[in-house]
């Protein structure tokens, strides 16, 4: 049998309520795996393991009071370190929010805290979300649970990896251009990505306002349906946030007769031959238990790196304006003086020490792109190409219900590999960024195994707010495939 | 050569809201530093702003009173640009779709009526305040104020001298006082200004080069810093020197400008659609319904208080002045209907008590019902216009009825003839030597025996039925 | 080949308005990277776009607000917790020059 910090939440619930188990186990277990793996794979930012083990002794205490618990409670959950908590460290994984304590919490937290769930620490991620690879964190890399040499995906690297390595039964990641879903396909764990406004952005440290998502990262389908279900819903605090209720159907993997549309851009050169031969696989599974498999077109995916290139920076590099030394975070104090005005010396040299290059190649990129005499020919030019991005969607949901693609180019890849070229890095994206540019729902399950073991995940890019619908297409992969169930080796 | 100035001015004004633009925070005047802050007005990472509906009203009601056509698809951008009383480093204003446009305010000047043309108005937030201290080598952030709503109004160049610009501004402060978008109190930063001016020859078409002028808040400064301005630019323009398009910081302790940038090292601001908040639709229900509570705007009530109660321009002038006094008159005017005994009280008895004590009606014990009992009796001649007084001044003390007051005090006024006969006899019979001067001819004799008549009656007798029965008496003799 | 799409005196200006003191060995490697970034942006210019309305919002939400109530802030302590720097009551910054 697994140990029980590889087992699903919605089994240990059961056993809890069967009383198999006690919630102080599972937390109990979970930090010891944390404990024994941690050093090598760094995961986390920031842990709070005796508060974590307090609250599960206290659900017991509750449980054996015959206390009504909500479903998910006492399940050890890790958040990634953008996401705002009360009292307790947000880093962003940088340096110049290296000592901040939000005095409140994002709405996901709230929602979280009221499921009684318990949050185990913060998990590292590429800093203020901008990466693909986790190596670009103040904090230094996590490692791929599955190879330690091997980056576990970006920027949720540290949330994906805590649950793939039995460090976390479940997690909060944000995706603003694939940051849940390629971690989770490099680490095989399953990654939701909601459509755009289901879940409250409120305390989302935001990287690209128009973009970002925070979605469950989770073992299986199952438990991703469940934990959306907690973070999801209308939230007043957030403007762009949808006023309709979540889905609520049981999952039941009938999928017959479903058209599963596959992209033909998607499968073209520069894809790794083994994940398109995952790809294809998975497409065999659906297509034999009675799905209609059809070749569609979305033919201005090409223009969807550079699109979100253009788009994604110029937000960041407004939202992350504020990190400035005044009211929070990093603030050099060794500025030198030019003679102009002090203030704005310190304002600078906080900056220039406070971000990583990455994060200040982008807030360049930003600048210049909406700087006097640009703005036409980047930011609304690409707005544009982003509603011809949307339109293919549209065009192509008219005959299909759901497009399966690969989530990533490759398998992990080697820390350290791409890092020195960040427009490489950038192509990786790909599969991913159209789905935030058109604002809809996608999700990355488990999919196979390469040659060297190395994860490879599925993407099903579902119709707006048909979340339901890709996880449920999910779920059926899931009943008949059991790399959901795949654990790194040596545990 | 004759210098014509071209002027136009950036109001910026904060709205009367009880909230912040974006967030929960009390918009009070006055608390300690950093007490009225929330993650969301603090800039904290993470929060996002929430639209506060009542602003956007506000902002379509000025629209409306300052005749500016309402876009019915409006947004927010981001102004981006770094300044530590800004917590996020970027403002939410409106750039591309202000919420009006292609607008007009109409004031008097002098006997003319001016126009100047409004080119938008639109919404944003507020900045905190930065506090120096002489000598220290550090500067302090207060962010109570970063958040509140403002309202920025645009005008085109149309101003040409100081006497215009004045007008205007009061014009301008009077409606938003009236529409209840503001309460305009300058010494809380309500009103803050920033004018745009050059100079040309007087008949010449072309525009010379814009100067900004920035941190102007008062009527005063503005006139001030505008007419160091002119003077400035003037002098130049005599002596056939360049004028430079540039920005300049009024200092109001030097009475100085000075350069702040030049056009080539403009800001530059990177606009762009705010995504944190979804366009807003103003709908037309939603303007009529405004239009349905926009009240008489001062220069047409000044116009029609001239009409239809036959006061002088001055007299209508003063008393639109200020909206709740122009209201207060009005009222009084129902229950009283002698406009011209009522509009003499408030000009004079009752703003002299209001200065003194530093009140606004709508603060003191004085109602419109009050006054105007107060001067039905005067008119009946039930009590004399001195006692009046007093009796109004104890009315803004106790808030007691006049009729009470009159009463208590015994001001009654006596009216009854045979009463006043009885003490006139008794005046002559007690000063047989004011007779006697009299029947030489000596006047001033004849104002003694009134006043001594009135002794007896303790001021109460009605003067006028004195003077009658003196005289009629004084023949007898 | 054509890479005068970003001068050195864009990423000085570049560097002012993102409030960047940056390094000169910072400036040669963005100007090198930025450079080739905008390059492959180029790409976008194949695409007409003339007749195609901008995508600022991915939803379709339209007047979002709430009412004007006021709700309790945070304490002065609370707010000035995270400051590097405070002085009685004040987030406390090297000298303003207005």
């Amino acid at each position: 049998m697994s140990k029980l910090s590889f087992l699903p939440a919605h089994v240990l619930s059961e056993k809890v309520r069967k009383g198999e188990l006690s919630f102080s186990d599972i937390t109990t277990e979970v930090i010891a795996q944390l404990e024994a793996k941690d050093k090598s794979i760094n995961a986390y930012i920031s842990r709070r393991l005796e508060a974590a083990l307090e609250e599960a002794k206290s659900l017991d205490e509750s449980l054996a009071k015959g206390e009504d618990l909500p479903s998910l409670a006492g399940i050890p959950l890790a958040v990634k370190d953008n996401i705002c908590t009360r009292g307790f460290l947000t880093t962003c994984a940088s340096k110049i929010l290296y000592n901040f304590v939000p005095p409140y919490n994002a709405t996901v937290v709230e929602k979280i805290k009221k499921e009684k769930m318990i949050i185990i620490g913060k998990t590292n991620m590429d800093e203020f979300a901008m990466g693909s690879s986790t190596e670009n964190s103040y904090f230094g890399t996590t490692h791929n649970p599955w190879d330690y040499q091997r980056v576990p995906g970006g920027s949720s690297g540290g949330s994906t990896a805590a649950v793939a390595a039995g460090e976390a039964i479940m997690a909060l990641g944000s995706d603003t251009g694939g940051s849940i879903r390629q971690p989770a396909s490099f680490c095989s764990v399953t990654g939701l990505k909601p459509t755009y406004g289901r879940v409250s952005r409120y305390g989302l440290v935001a990287f690209a306002s128009s973009l970002d998502q925070i979605g469950p990262i989770a073992r299986d389908v199952q438990d991703a349906y469940l934990l959306l279900k907690i973070i999801g819903g209308y939230d007043p605090c957030d403007s762009t946030s949808l006023p309709l209720p979540l889905p609520e159907e049981q999952l039941t993997g009938k999928v017959k007769g479903k058209i599963l549309g596959l992209p033909k851009e998607y499968l073209s050169e520069g894809i790794d031959p083994k994940v398109k031969e995952i790809v294809e696989k998975a497409i065999k599974v659906w297509e034999e238990m009675g799905c209609v498999i059809k070749e569609i077109t979305l033919p201005h995916t090409k223009y969807s790196v550079a699109t979100y290139y253009i788009v994604a920076p110029c937000e960041a590099s407004s939202n992350l304006a504020r990190y400035d030394g005044v009211q929070y975070g990093f603030r050099n104090p060794e500025y030198t003086i030019t003679g102009q005005n002090p203030v704005i010396d310190m304002m600078e040299e906080t900056r220039d020490q406070g971000f990583g290059s990455e994060v200040k190649r982008r807030i360049m990129l930003g600048t210049f792109t909406l700087s006097h005499g640009y703005f036409e020919a980047y930011y609304l030019k690409a707005q544009k190409v982003r509603t011809l991005i949307k339109e293919d969607f549209e065009k192509a949901f008219q005959s299909c219900d759901f497009i399966v693609t690969p989530v990533s180019p490759t398998p992990p890849f080697k820390i350290g590999e791409k890092v020195s070229d960040p427009l490489k890095m950038y192509l990786s994206d790909i599969f991913t960024i159209p789905v935030n540019l058109a604002g809809l729902p996608a999700i990355s399950i488990p999919g196979g195994f390469t040659e060297q073991n190395l994860p490879v995940g599925v993407q099903i890019i579902g119709k707006p707010l048909d979340e339901y619908g890709i996880l449920n297409l999910g779920f059926a992969f899931q009943e008949a495939t059991d790399f959901h169930k795949r654990t790194p080796h040596g545990n | 050569m004759e210098i014509e100035p071209v002027i136009g001015l950036e109001i910026h004004t904060e709205l009367s809201t009880q909230s912040k633009m974006f967030c929960s925070c009390s918009t009070r005047f006055g608390s300690s530093p950093n007490t009225q802050v929330c993650p969301v007005c603090l800039g904290l990472p993470g929060v996002l702003p929430v639209v506060n509906e009542e602003a956007v009203r506000i902002g379509i009601k000025t629209c409306l009173a300052l005749n500016c056509k309402i876009n019915k698809y409006t947004r927010f951008d981001r102004k981006n640009y770094y300044y530590p009383d800004l917590p996020k480093n970027y403002q939410i204003s409106q750039q591309y779709i202000p919420i009006g446009v292609d607008g007009w305010v109409e004031f008097e000047v002098g006997e003319e009526v001016k126009r100047v043309r409004i080119h938008n108005i639109h919404l944003e937030e507020d900045a905190g305040k930065n506090v120096h201290e002489e000598g220290k080598n550090f500067s302090l952030v207060d962010l109570n104020r970063a958040g509140i709503p403002l309202l920025e109004i645009v005008t085109y160049p149309d101003m040409h001298s100081m006497e215009e610009v004045n007008s205007f501004m009061n014009e301008l402060r009077n409606i938003l006082i009236y529409i209840g978008a503001s309460n305009c109190k300058m010494e809380e930063g309500h009103l803050r200004f920033e004018a745009n001016v050059s100079v040309r020859r007087k008949g010449d078409e072309e525009l010379g080069p814009k100067v900004e002028m920035k941190n102007l808040n008062s009527f005063r400064s503005v006139l001030q810093a505008l007419e160091y301005e002119i003077e400035r630019q003037g002098a130049r323009l005599r002596r056939g020197e360049p004028i430079y398009q540039e920005t300049r910081l009024w200092n109001e302790e030097k009475g100085e400008s000075f350069t702040m940038r030049f056009k080539e090292e403009a800001q530059d601001y990177r606009y762009f659609p705010e995504p944190d908040i979804p366009p807003l639709e103003i709908g037309k229900t939603w303007i009529e319904e405004i239009k349905a509570t926009l009240p008489e705007l001062p220069l047409k009530k000044k116009k029609r208080f001239i009409e239809e109660y036959g006061l002088s321009k001055k007299e209508a002038g003063i008393l639109v002045e200020e909206k709740e006094i122009s209201c207060f008159f009005e009222e009084v005017v129902k229950i009283c209907p002698q406009p011209r005994l009522v509009v003499n009280w408030i000009m004079g008895p009752l703003m002299r008590e209001l200065n003194e004590r530093g009140l606004t009606i709508g603060e003191s014990k004085l109602t419109a019902t009050k006054l105007a009992r107060l001067l039905e009796m005067v008119k009946e001649n039930l009590i004399t216009q001195t006692n009046a007084k007093y009796c109004l001044h104890e009315i803004f003390d106790s808030g007691e009825e006049p009729e009470r007051i009159v009463e208590k005090r015994g001001w009654k006024q006596v009216t009854d003839v045979e009463e006043i006969e009885k003490m006139v006899r008794e005046a002559i019979q007690k000063n047989p030597r004011a007779v006697e001067d009299i029947n030489k001819g000596k006047k001033t004799a004849f104002g003694f025996l009134i006043g001594q008549v009135m002794k007896l009656s303790q001021g109460k007798a009605n003067p006028g039925k004195v003077r009658e029965i003196l005289e009629r008496e004084l023949g007898k003799c | 080949m054509k890479s005068n799409i970003l001068s050195e005196k864009d990423i000085e200006k570049v560097g002012k308005l993102s409030r960047l003191k940056l390094t000169p060995e910072e400036k040669e490697l963005y100007l090198k990277q930025l450079s080739s970034i905008l390059e492959f942006m180029e790409q976008l210019k194949e695409l007409n776009t003339e007749e195609v309305l901008p995508t600022f919002y991915p939803l379709d939400l339209k007047s979002v607000w709430r009412k004007d109530c006021v709700t309790s802030s945070l304490s002065q302590e609370e707010a000035l917790d995270n400051a590097p720097a405070k002085e009685r009551g004040y987030f406390k910054v090297p000298r303003i020059i207005e």
